[in-house]
């Protein structure tokens, strides 16, 4: 393989931001809140990077749907290492309602457009959790999916995977042009450096809407509300394992 | 209305998640069919149609569904869809589930819906976003509505007393794309973390691998499950699989004994619907003293020794 790999980032608040739930419950509060590219999407990048300084793909494309930050998601992207960017703009309601079967659409697009032979992205994003775009995009282009990596090798124009599943580790071998989205151990991202940001700020990032890619952003599901979970409540300090061990005793637990 | 629930096996046992699974797809209402794929599963067949609450189970068998690659098995499931037009399709959230079903949702156009812990009514679920941080209620309009289910927020569905109905279904063509290779599974005598009532987890205080045997040693008077935070799955002291929270396998035994892990979001993510949580830590400041139904503040080289000691006597 020595293909062009798209890796999709998305921005996300910051995962050390503590969340709080918007008083009519129509979602979380984003204004004023710390963003930065999906832990998982930084992964996916190192990833593709890495394949590029091992001249095992030619070019990295890091892709971002969103409203006009997501550049900086890209920028993010580009100063890791990553070539080039495309900003697919989404903003207003049809940023709120985009979700991964929308963003699946509009990769599947980009990868057929630009020729890819890999789509690289993160297993979930931390903000909705869904876990769903890789598997999604790999099923609109036909191609198979090697999901949870902490292992990818290529050989030849096959991939070899190790993949984290419940039990241990499983190790697949797919075809190409495939769909891999990284798990937490598959690298650790490294830091952009100074001299690299600035180096990024040259890059192209091409902007393009979802229309333009032929891609309807219909969606059909709708968010009632969005609230706080239950707290759990604080219970007692015990003063010793004998203590400990009696109230478990007495609560029938052990 | 009717439910497909996708059942996860290894040919031999049906994975217990598959119970939750079909509880969820109960109270969606209407019918429930289970579809079990694989090489050689009439055992597992067997194993389902005495499941109360499921009415068929439809059975497909093909050297392909060999390690239940999702490039093979969405083309059966998809073509199942069109013989029997199911209103619902669902699978435990597993690394199976979460692999397969976003696959299917895509084949057929529709925005699947991701883990669920409730149940509102046939097309109103309830699921977390942020890591467990905040709850989020989704109606889904679509017309076939796709959802993984979170096995510890259902009760597994009784295995005996049902009566289902078995029936073969044509197998899918081999799509050959994908080549499952092999598994190397973590072997343990002890209970499966996820499934487990008591479960015991350390985390970075532990300060090595080797020193979870203090761990190992309380679970066994428990016979508890052995987890660990996230911290000490990167410090490499014991294998992701082992790993309770947000990123890793969420549990909620009746009794959670947290050892030396300061309680980050997103561990509590994986255990706060515990019934009974103890911590046991020398920090009193740590955050998992705020879940905490027992707290104690201790140096765990010498409290857990001296747990495991009162529980011999």
């Amino acid at each position: 393989m020595s293909g062009r790999v798209l890796v999709g980032v998305k921005r996300v608040i910051d995962y050390a931001v503590k969340i709080r739930v918007k008083p009519d419950n129509t979602g979380v509060v984003t204004d004023g809140v710390k963003h930065s590219m999906n832990p998982f999407c930084e992964i996916a990048v190192e990833e593709a990077v890495k394949l590029k300084e091992k001249k095992l793909i030619k070019e990295v494309v890091a892709v971002s749907c969103g409203p006009q930050q997501s550049q900086e998601t890209i920028r993010t992207a580009l100063a890791m290492g990553a070539d080039r960017g495309i900003h697919v703009e989404v903003s207003g309601k049809d940023y709120e309602n985009l979700g991964p079967l929308q963003v699946s659409k509009i990769l599947a697009a980009l990868a057929k457009k630009e020729d890819a032979q890999l789509i690289l992205l993160g297993k979930q994003a931390i903000d909705d959790d869904c876990n769903q775009t890789g598997q999604m995009t790999a099923a609109l282009l036909d191609w198979p999916q090697g999901t949870f990596a902490s292992e990818v090798s290529l050989e030849g124009d096959k991939i070899n995977l190790v993949r984290e599943i419940d039990g241990g580790l499983e190790h697949i071998k797919i075809n190409t042009p495939a769909v891999v989205t990284a798990d937490l151990r598959l690298n650790t991202p490294r830091y952009a450096t100074l001299p690299n940001i600035m180096k990024a700020k040259k890059k192209k990032i091409a902007t393009m809407k979802p229309a333009d890619l032929g891609v309807d952003l219909t969606s059909r599901l709708e968010v009632l509300k969005v609230e706080e979970p239950p707290q759990r409540q604080a219970g007692m300090k015990v003063e010793t394992v004998e203590d400990l061990v009696g109230k478990l005793k007495e609560a029938g637990r052990i | 209305q009717s439910t497909l629930v996708i059942a996860e096996h290894n040919n031999e046992k049906l994975t217990p998640i598959t119970l939750n699974a079909i509880s969820a797809a109960s109270k969606v209402g209407g019918e429930v069919s289970c579809l079990v794929a694989g090489t050689n599963c009439a055992k597992v067949a067997e194993e389902i149609s005495k499941v109360q609450g499921v009415k068929k189970v439809l059975v497909a068998q093909h050297d392909s569904y060999k390690g239940a690659l999702p490039e093979e098995l969405t083309p059966l499931i998809l073509q199942t869809q069109k013989q029997f037009n199911f209103t619902h399709i669902c699978a435990g959230a597993s690394a199976f589930g979460k692999n397969l079903l976003p696959r299917v949702a895509a084949k057929l156009d529709v925005a699947p819906v991701s883990d669920i812990i409730e149940v509102k009514s046939a097309d109103t679920f309830v699921r977390t976003i942020y890591a467990g941080n905040a709850l989020s209620t989704v109606k889904c309009n679509e017309p076939i509505k796709v959802f993984t289910v979170r096995g510890t927020c259902f009760e597994a569905a009784p295995t005996e007393g049902g009566s289902a109905a078995s029936e073969e279904v044509p197998a899918s063509s081999p799509v050959g794309v994908s080549e499952w290779l092999k598994q190397s599974l973590t072997k343990s005598d002890r209970p499966e973390l996820t499934s487990a009532k008591v479960v015991v987890s350390g985390g970075r205080g532990l300060k090595s691998g080797e020193n979870f045997k203090l761990l190992y040693d309380l679970a066994d008077k428990l016979n508890a499950a052995v987890g660990a935070s996230r911290a000490a799955v990167d410090a490499g002291y014991v294998p992701n699989d082992m790993q309770v929270g947000q990123t890793g396998k969420i549990v909620a035994p009746e009794l959670y004994i947290a050892v030396g892990i300061s309680g980050a979001i997103q561990h509590l993510a994986g255990m706060k619907d515990s019934k009974t949580i103890v911590a046991i830590n020398k920090d009193p400041e740590a955050p998992i003293f705020h879940v905490a139904d027992y707290g104690l503040v201790a140096d765990l080289f010498k409290a857990v020794p001296e747990m495991t000691e009162a529980l011999s006597k």
